[in-house]
């Protein structure tokens, strides 16, 4: 009989556990298609290839409207470019710095320890030129949003022809994906061959999406691969020390049971 | 042996020179060595320490957070990030600081319960079971203000929500809010006291988890039957037996905890958050920490913001006096066949409650709700007192050692502290 209680006293412990995993998920649920990325998983790593793709498809689209500033150019470092190429794309924008010993305020090449430069001076500004909508940092935007780098993927291929009967506010799109349907944000990433990509990746809508959401999730996450392979060595050491603790106590407990 | 020295029983020369002016190994050695403890306990017995452990980790990823965090509004959030990915193994720190939370409060409610079923708070524990509750009511403003430090929407909105709770109450309502937050809206000056707070409270816990241990040492520990322990046949010495049980349990919650930091840093815890407060945008839902959502349930239970203020904290308030709502001298409710379905159903309740309160405020969740909470408060202040009179509880063992040697057979001489005094 002791047994009995403790077993139910146990799954009530483990519902208390799950019970928070619904409770989560309180916001308007659109079902998201679910998309396979290379960091999915246990074992889960960035495409390095995929990333830096995703990284022209960024400079060349979203960062018009869209700031990063979490980001510096030397963390590119981590998808694999060289330093001189990161010295090179750190020297293609204009930065304000100083002031200099005449106090003056002078514009000088981005260096590979400036952070990306931001598209507008402020929010106000941001705002001005996006017709009142405020485009916002993309820096964690995949942990920014309930669904992650799958609703980010599937909000770029979510741009629709309203249904029937819907209206569509001045200025506004339709999205099927985004919370309420009509998203500020006009279809950034609309037909093939908008990007060139350097490495010579047929850049079809969906490489397009699919390599950014990739670098927006390394953006987001950058210790994503160390994290994950930390875990597992972790776990599987805490496995054998749990094996090597049980038996232990089994022998420190012999005599008593 | 000059006088005015403790007589020390260690042999090692400069331990025994130190145990003999300030005899701490002494002291180790009696409340952790050979402290006798009963021997049936099951792995429910492990969690105490499982949280003693957990509030360590804390501190010391917290200590290590805090040099690295700037509590102001325009730069704690980027500072959080800038630990995340330029401080070293920061993080490592964060999340397992912030899944340690979470770990905390999950293995702080199964301890709770652990007491309510087997019933821990019965004398002579009752102070034991109210210094606890102080500790789980000190754990919950520690999380709260923790939870608004990186100031993203959540903790902006979660602050606003909880402080504001206090406005509820009459006349003095307005001003104890304006003192709690040092203004007229959450801003700066709460986000500085919020972050001296939450350093200072841990160090809170610490002292009141002094008390709760030191007042365990002097009843003892229960155990699975609830019945005393009548002499050393039913007790072992802590160390080995239960340092090397709760080291099983431990590497349990290693595993779990680490699960949650390596791969899944940000299950338990809001997207909303990794967006900058902004104090002109209010998200959809607003959700305190999954932890408590139980209380958060009660709270909208009640159409009126007062009951439903009060509800909420008397949710954990009747904790302090179950020991006198109980009025059943059984512990255990292995022996109490009508307390245990009322229990479960208890039990439901606070799962249904915590489901609920992330639930947007709409039928049928708020009928739930309501009947759930009904319910929380019935079990404590009409089903418990009459149980005790009502129910006849099973028969008691003779005692621990008996149910535990089903062969009865003689007892090996490691399995004692002491030889055998009386039966």
């Amino acid at each position: 009989m002791p047994a009995f209680p403790s077993l139910r006293a146990l799954v009530l412990g483990l519902g208390l556990m799950a019970g928070a995993t619904p409770a989560l998920a309180a916001s308007e649920s659109i079902s998201l298609p679910d998309t396979r990325f290379s960091f999915d998983g246990l074992f889960g790593h960035f495409d390095r290839a995929s990333a830096q793709r995703g990284f022209q498809v960024y400079k060349e689209v979203c960062s018009s409207c869209h700031s990063m500033h979490l980001l510096a150019y030397r963390n590119l470092r981590q998808l694999g470019l060289s330093e001189a190429e990161v010295a090179g794309i750190a020297a293609t924008v204009q930065v304000m710095d100083g002031p200099n010993d005449e106090g003056q305020m002078v514009e000088r090449p981005g260096r590979a320890s400036d952070r990306f430069r931001s598209p507008f001076p402020n929010e106000q500004a941001a705002r001005a030129a996006n017709n009142g909508a405020y485009p916002p940092d993309l820096s964690v935007i995949t942990k920014a949003r309930e669904g992650g780098a799958d609703y980010i993927h599937a909000l770029l291929v979510g741009y629709e022809d309203p249904p029937a009967g819907m209206q569509i506010a001045d200025g506004m799109h339709y999205n099927k994906y985004f919370a309420g349907h009509q998203i500020a944000m006009p279809q950034p990433i609309s037909s093939d061959g908008q990007v060139e990509y350097h490495d010579g990746t047929r850049a079809t809508v969906d490489q397009m999406v699919t390599d950014v959401t990739q670098f927006l999730t390394w953006a987001a996450e950058p210790e994503l691969e160390e994290r994950k392979a930390m875990g597992v060595k972790i776990i599987l050491f805490l496995t054998i020390l749990g094996g090597l603790a049980y038996a232990v106590k089994r022998k420190v407990w012999a005599d008593v049971h | 042996m000059a006088t005015g020295l403790h007589k020390s029983d260690f042999q090692n020369p400069v331990i025994r020179w130190v145990d003999a002016r300030l005899p701490v190994f002494t002291m180790m050695q009696k409340e952790y060595g050979t402290f006798p403890t009963p021997r049936n306990f099951n792995y429910f017995w492990n969690f105490g320490a499982l949280a003693m452990v957990n509030l360590v980790i804390m501190i010391a990823t917290g200590i290590f957070l805090a040099m690295n965090y700037t509590a102001h509004t325009g730069m704690a959030f980027d500072s959080v990030e800038r630990i995340m990915r330029d401080v070293n193994y920061g993080w490592l720190l964060r999340y397992a600081h912030a899944n340690g939370a979470s770990m905390f409060f999950i293995v702080v409610y199964i301890h709770i319960f652990r007491g309510l079923y087997y019933g821990s708070y019965k004398a002579p524990r009752e102070l034991l079971w109210m210094i606890g509750v102080v500790i789980f009511l000190l754990m919950m403003a520690t999380a709260f203000m923790g939870y608004v430090l990186p100031w993203g929407q959540m903790s902006f909105w979660g602050a606003t929500v909880i402080t504001n709770l206090f406005s509820a109450f009459p006349l003095v309502g307005e001003s104890i809010v304006t003192w709690l937050w040092g203004g007229f809206s959450v801003d700066n000056p709460t986000l500085n006291r919020f972050f001296s707070l939450h350093y200072l409270m841990p160090f809170m816990i610490f002292g009141v988890v002094f008390l709760h241990v030191a007042a365990l040492h002097i009843t003892g520990s229960n155990n699975p039957l609830g019945i005393d322990p009548k002499g050393p046949q039913d007790t072992v010495p802590f160390h080995p037996y239960y340092t090397a049980k709760d080291s099983v349990g431990l590497v349990v919650y290693f595993i779990v905890f680490a699960a949650l930091v390596f791969f899944f840093p940000n299950l338990l815890g809001h997207a909303d958050n990794y967006i900058p407060a902004n104090p002109l945008v209010t998200p959809p839902h607003i959700v305190p920490e999954w932890y408590f959502l139980p209380f958060y349930a009660i709270l909208r239970a009640v159409p009126d913001k007062l009951g439903g203020v009060l509800l909420m904290f008397g949710s954990i308030a009747i904790l302090f006096v179950l020991p006198w709502l109980d009025t059943s001298p059984v512990r255990s409710m292995r022996f109490r066949p009508l307390a245990r379905p009322f229990f479960a159903v208890w039990c439901l309740c606070f799962i249904v409650l915590l489901y609920v309160g992330g639930k947007p405020p709409e039928e049928p969740f708020v009928t739930i709700a309501r009947v759930a909470t009904a319910y929380y408060f019935l079990y404590f202040l009409v089903i418990l007192p009459l149980l005790g009179r009502l129910e006849r509880p099973l028969p008691l063992p003779e005692s621990i050692a008996r149910p535990v040697l089903r062969g009865g057979g003689p007892l090996p001489a490691g399995a004692m502290s002491k030889p055998m005094e009386k039966a």
